[in-house]
């Protein structure tokens, strides 16, 4: 009765140095998250002005989106519409194309990733570079992220420090982070340098305002930006927020939330093309508009892709991002894989314990875990129930709606104590992997109950 | 004051000694403790499978049979979180819920509505809590180490009142111990995983004794710790409230 996670995930356990380094270090981050989230004093009332902040703009979405590009439109960007990822790569690209550029540098954008547009771009002869830290290392070892925030937090600075040494002549041996980070720093530099056009993400998008806000630690997307004539930014449709007094609300808990940093170290309002350059905006919805009129799930639309919850998971930090099979991991991933394909993604579904820590972590107060319950309710209308678990709960449906039967059930249980090891730990009892069995006490509650041994009269 | 007793499957086959423990504290505070006898399990281990469907007839018969009562007492979070929390929706449009408002675990009741001031005998010993999931984020037994609320700890207060004991909590204080119901057989390897490090952190918090509030979470790091040779101990907060009747 395995999933796919379950099965990657026992996998990734099984070199537990590893998977205890990384348990312990995306704890320490839920760890500066906590001191940050407690030194404000109205930190719970940020999440829930968030969280109605964001329901609010997604209950009026189709005005605010309205608003936001005519507004970016006065300023003088280009606004496009993509209806899927489909559209969003073609359009990136015929504006790459009617600019003849040969090489692009890219800020972290999971949307691009969701798209996957650098497979595309590259397929179309564009040199696609991506000039955040964490993202260049993976393009240049050829995997995707194992963390929405912290994309190559899976890889230690050692094996970092090797595939400097192979692709940019780093010092052998030498894996001093700061080290390293200058070496990319200095190979970086010369990808800023002649690029034709920067892409990047949003963070948000102010419909009062039409600007676009990105927030970085390495400043990459602003020397894209400022290097280069011509912009594109790429945004999912729930970015949008009303105006610039509610991005306050958001800027002070997505690095509190997402790093356990008071603010990033850049935030960058962009609201109108540099002199003399472009600036385009496309806008995707890419199933988006589907999450809207799922009352049940229509939450997801709240997120802000800070990682938190991921962060807190005892299930992510134990089996790595690449244990899913959706490339968003953890209770986020969970919810958006499912809403993405139920077909495809459910094997996500089983890596939730039901511990509801993500909840409370969430800084948009997002009920993942409610809503991974509820699809759990559903995998069998999808007929992706797992039979074992549907056979047993089944057998427990039978046995406990029928008393009588139950009670002659716990008498005979006690005899399971007495089975040979063979016949209990074996194959078939999952929960023999790594625990003993509970004994089953010699007499019940119940039964006690019933030959008058636990209740007391008030003269005893 | 009329209370109806809930022991939830497993505690009934497996630890009776808490059923027990927990009638004799509300014996011991003068209430009127009644046990129906044809009660089940709540259901939440097929609902948290994904049959909540499953779970229908049991809630509706559960709701039927505890309804007479001022008060559902059942000494295990999880649970009476279930009750309290998914019996209105596995229940909504075919039958009313009544016992979700009326439900306690053990630990909630006394601490909020007997309110003792004194319990009577010594427990020498170091007990390290085991903040369960569902009693920190779904009844509040504890302050959720997630949220900047002020801290408080029902069990650690009732605890406290019993006289020789020594309190201390892990390190992660309300993580996850790996259990989860069907989560622990579907997904072995991260549940054991989680059951070992809690396990391992209680041990090194200083515990001589695992102590909470929801029997489930106990049971699993019994088993850990028994097939990994761990040197603790488990009893049920109940358990030590009771040490002196
Ligand atoms: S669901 Fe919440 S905690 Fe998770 S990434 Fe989104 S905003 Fe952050």
């Amino acid at each position: 009765m395995s999933t796919q996670h379950a099965k990657a995930a026992a996998q990734f356990i099984l070199n537990r140095e590893q998977e205890q380094w990384h348990n312990e270090t995306l704890w320490f981050v839920r760890q500066k998250r906590d001191n940050m989230a407690m030194r404000i004093p109205e930190w719970e009332e940020l999440r829930e002005l968030a969280s109605q902040i964001k329901m609010h703009t997604v209950s009026r979405l189709d005005s605010y989106l309205e608003m936001f590009a005519s507004e970016a439109e006065r300023n003088g960007a280009t606004v496009h519409w993509a209806k899927d990822a489909k559209e969003h790569n073609e359009i990136v690209y015929s504006i790459l194309k009617s600019h003849q550029v040969k090489k692009l540098v890219k800020s972290k954008s999971m949307l691009t990733e969701e798209c996957l547009l650098n497979d595309y771009l590259i397929g179309q002869g564009i040199d696609v570079v991506e000039s955040d830290l964490g993202e260049r290392i993976l393009q240049l070892m050829g995997e995707h992220p194992s963390h929405i925030v912290m994309p190559a937090i899976h890889r230690k600075r050692e094996e970092v420090g090797k595939l400097f040494e192979e692709k940019m002549d780093s010092e052998k041996g030498n894996s001093d982070p700061t080290y390293l980070t200058h070496v990319a720093r200095k190979h970086l530099r010369r990808e800023f340098l002649t690029a034709d056009a920067a892409m990047t993400g949003a963070n948000f998008g102010i419909a009062q305002t039409g600007e676009v806000v990105v927030c970085t630690n390495e400043g990459n997307a602003d020397m894209g930006t400022s290097l280069c004539n011509l912009h594109i930014v790429s945004m999912g449709i729930e970015k949008l927020i009303p105006d610039l007094k509610s991005l306050g609300v958001f800027t002070r808990l997505l690095a509190r939330s997402a790093t356990g940093q008071p603010s990033t170290t850049y935030t960058s309002h962009y609201r109108r093309p540099k002199e003399g350059g472009e600036m385009h905006i496309v806008i995707v919805d890419n199933g988006r508009s589907a999450i809207h009129g799922d009352s049940e799930h229509i939450q997801m639309l709240k997120c802000i892709r800070c990682g938190a919850c991921m962060n807190t998971c005892p299930v992510y930090r134990r089996s790595g991002g690449y244990s899913y099979t959706y490339f968003i991991p953890g209770p986020v991933g969970i919810n958006l894989g499912m809403l993405k394909s139920p077909e495809k993604y459910c094997d996500n579904v089983s890596a939730c314990s039901l511990c509801y820590s993500c909840n409370n972590v969430c800084p948009a107060k997002i009920n993942l875990a409610d809503q991974i319950y509820l699809w759990r309710q559903k995998l069998d209308s999808f007929r992706k129930a797992d039979r074992i678990k549907k056979l047993m709960s089944t057998g427990m449906k039978f046995l406990f709606n029928r008393p009588a039967l139950y009670r002659i059930a716990l008498k005979i249980a006690p005899v399971i104590n007495h089975l040979p090891r063979i016949l209990i730990y074996n194959k078939l009892n999952a929960w023999g992997y790594g625990r003993e069995m509970p004994r089953f006490a010699g007499e019940s509650f119940s039964s006690m109950w019933k030959k008058g041994k636990i209740k007391k009269t008030n003269n005893q | 004051m009329k209370i109806g007793l809930f022991i939830p499957c497993y505690v009934n086959a497996i630890y009776p000694d808490v059923g027990i423990a927990t009638y004799k504290l509300l014996y011991h505070f003068g209430l009127d403790v009644d046990y129906p006898a044809d009660q089940t399990c709540c259901g939440q281990p097929m609902a948290n499978a994904g049959f909540e469907s499953k779970a229908f007839e049991l809630a509706k018969n559960f709701d039927e049979m505890f309804d007479q009562y001022d008060y559902i007492v059942a000494p295990s979070a999880s649970c009476a979180a279930f009750v309290k929390y998914n019996y209105p929706s596995v229940l909504k449009g075919s039958h009313p819920c009544r016992t979700s408002e009326k439900i306690y675990d053990i630990c909630e009741f006394v601490h909020d509505v007997v309110k003792p001031v004194k319990l009577p005998g010594r427990f020498p010993h170091k007990v390290s809590i085991h903040n369960s999931c569902h009693g920190v984020r779904e009844l509040h037994l504890s302050s959720a180490s997630e949220l900047n609320i002020a801290r408080y700890s029902k069990i650690k207060n009732l605890l406290s009142l019993v006289e020789g004991i020594e309190i201390f909590e892990p390190d992660k204080v309300d993580e996850c111990c790996g259990f989860g119901g069907m989560f622990a057989i579907e997904e072995p390897a991260v549940s054991v995983c989680m059951g070992e490090d809690k396990v391992r952190s209680h041990v090194a918090a200083g515990a001589e004794y695992i102590t909470g509030a929801d029997s489930s979470c106990l049971m699993h790091l019994q088993s850990i710790a028994k097939r990994n040779k761990l040197p603790a101990k488990f009893i049920h907060a109940v358990q030590i409230l009771t040490s002196g009747l």
